[in-house]
């Protein structure tokens, strides 16, 4: 019974072996297999760009484009972690910037700009402006400190005056780990107001209404692209950040509301 | 080689296999997150806010599960009915709904616009962003695992000793507290302690239905999520405590099933 026990371990070693070896050389071939015919090019872009890149996506002719979107700050780690997407569309500068630095992605552009809003439900009454946030028991959703669009919000309430922040701050009920997260809780009406992207309300497709804030609050929004070091599929990688630049995903960032890169 | 010899090693290579994959992830976390850091992390005053947060909420949310779910699972052990197993179905229908949908659907049915949100609101009763949201969400994602674990307790009591108790003049009610809770007591732990373990780990229904705010609302799974990009050894000690204290409740569950298993054979 014991010997048996151990050919069968030994047995099971062969086995594994054999599984790894013949996994090893199917990984081979896909790798030769790259070069040829339309591949694909995987993209991992900021959830502000999703509507954007969707549309740009469907009429990109030079691979399959495969989207991941999610908070700037939640990509930006996993591609420290070692994920390697061939592209990371950031909603701000400083991730790519810093991946650069840090040798992990070619030097990066900026391919557009967005203005923040402060964003309400459609239907809303209950806030018509910025000063209306200060009312108590007003709820405003924001992003966390880590995700760009939290980040810019912060900015926007430390140009407010103390009294103006604290009693904005007071408010805020939930940081949200990326805009979709603020989107759905206004359009589903938990939150009265929150800070968005001027894009994220066209994206709502009138379910938002966006407020203007006044210019000397508004933050500079620039969004930085860069194409992974090591990326599987660098070609397809440099012509979808050309059409970004010049090209269908700059008509496509027009049309969703976004703005020519230094504006 | 004899005939049918494959057998054998390949059953350890697929057991090798389950084994490697389901504890590398585990490992790695520990390896990763030296005691050093461990410790630097539970500093972190907002990484202490979420295990308080994470700790209380999951008690009372296991707390109303016990109170509202012993008594359910004990007319669904002892009982028979028309539509019975429908009824169950619907009950454990939360165990197998991916976490979002748990939360949409609360966000559709308590928030603010949701079917019967507009009577809560009125009662004076506000979830959404609230502690009171995450009992909610909790409660709602982990109650099945306490349900199916009473009602198989109280399926396994020997029917005599419940009938005994009857001729021997105690009513119903008293023969359920004095009769049938102790005997499926063991069962009964084991299945708190799986429901228990659900609720620290809820991270989905949380987020959509409650939001994220510290001390509010971040629970430890949304805390780590919310340090995932800027403070990765934050993200991996605090998963390590959730992986001691979700490995606590696991054992804790297998050493009262095995006792209620064997209680059962006696």
């Amino acid at each position: 019974m014991r010997r048996g026990f151990r050919s069968s371990l030994a047995l099971g070693a062969a086995l594994v072996a054999t599984i790894l070896i013949v996994a090893g050389c199917g990984s081979d071939d896909t790798a030769a297999n790259n070069g040829n015919e339309r591949g694909e090019v995987v993209v991992s872009a900021a959830t502000s760009l999703k509507s954007a890149f969707t549309r740009y996506g469907e009429q990109f002719a030079g691979a399959e484009a495969q989207f991941s979107f999610a908070g700037s700050d939640e990509l930006a780690a996993q591609i420290r972690a070692g994920a390697k997407p061939d592209v990371f569309a950031s909603a701000n500068t400083k991730l790519p910037d810093a991946l650069f630095q840090e040798g992990l992605v070619e030097r990066p552009r900026v391919f557009a700009s967005n203005r923040l809003v402060l964003a309400v439900p459609a239907m809303s009454t209950s806030v018509g402006s910025l000063d209306d946030l200060e009312k108590k028991g007003v709820s405003v959703v924001i992003g966390s400190e880590s995700v760009p669009i939290g980040a810019y919000t912060r900015k926007v309430l430390d140009r407010l005056d103390g009294a103006a922040r604290t009693a904005i701050l007071a408010n805020v009920r939930s940081n949200e780990p990326d805009v979709g997260g603020i989107s759905a809780k206004l359009t589903q009406g938990a939150a009265e107001a929150g800070f968005l992207y001027v894009t994220d309300v066209v994206a709502a497709n009138g379910r938002l209404k966006a407020i203007e804030l006044p210019a000397a609050l508004q933050p500079q929004v620039a969004y930085g692209v860069a194409i992974v070091k090591g990326a599987e599929h660098r070609r397809a990688a440099q012509a979808f950040v050309a059409g970004l630049l010049d090209g269908d995903g700059a008509e496509a960032l027009r049309s969703a509301g976004f703005e020519p890169p230094g504006q | 080689m004899t005939r049918g010899r494959w057998f054998a090693p390949a059953l350890v290579v697929a057991l090798a296999g389950a084994l490697t994959f389901l504890t590398l992830p585990v490992v790695a976390i520990f390896v990763r997150s030296s005691p050093g850091n461990l410790l630097g992390a539970l500093d972190d005053p907002g990484v202490l806010d979420a295990l308080w947060l994470s700790l209380r909420t999951t008690l009372v949310a296991v707390a109303i599960i016990v109170v509202v779910g012993t008594p359910a699972a004990y007319l669904l052990a002892t009982r028979t009915f028309r539509g019975h197993a429908v009824v169950v179905t619907l009950v454990e229908l939360p165990l197998v709904l991916p976490p979002a949908v748990a939360g949409v659907g609360l966000l559709a049915a308590l928030g603010p616009g949701g079917i019967v949100g507009g009577a809560i609101e009125d009662a004076g009763v506000r979830l959404v962003f609230e502690t009171a949201g995450v009992v909610v969400a909790l409660t709602f994602v982990a109650a099945p695992f306490f349900i199916r674990g009473a009602q198989a307790a109280f399926g396994a009591v020997d029917r005599s000793w419940l009938e005994a108790s009857r001729t021997l003049g105690a009513g119903e009610a008293r023969t359920f507290l004095r009769v049938a809770i102790p005997a499926a007591a063991p069962g009964m732990l084991a299945g708190l302690a799986l429901a228990w373990g659900r609720a620290v780990g809820e991270f989905g229904a949380t987020l959509i239905f409650a939001g994220s705010f510290r001390g509010r609302t971040q629970t430890a799974p949304l805390a780590i999520y919310e340090r995932l990009g800027t403070d990765f050894d934050a993200a991996l000690a605090l998963s390590a405590v959730l992986v001691a204290v979700s490995g606590a409740l696991l054992l804790t569950a297998k050493l009262l099933g095995g006792r209620g298993i064997a209680r059962a054979a006696r």
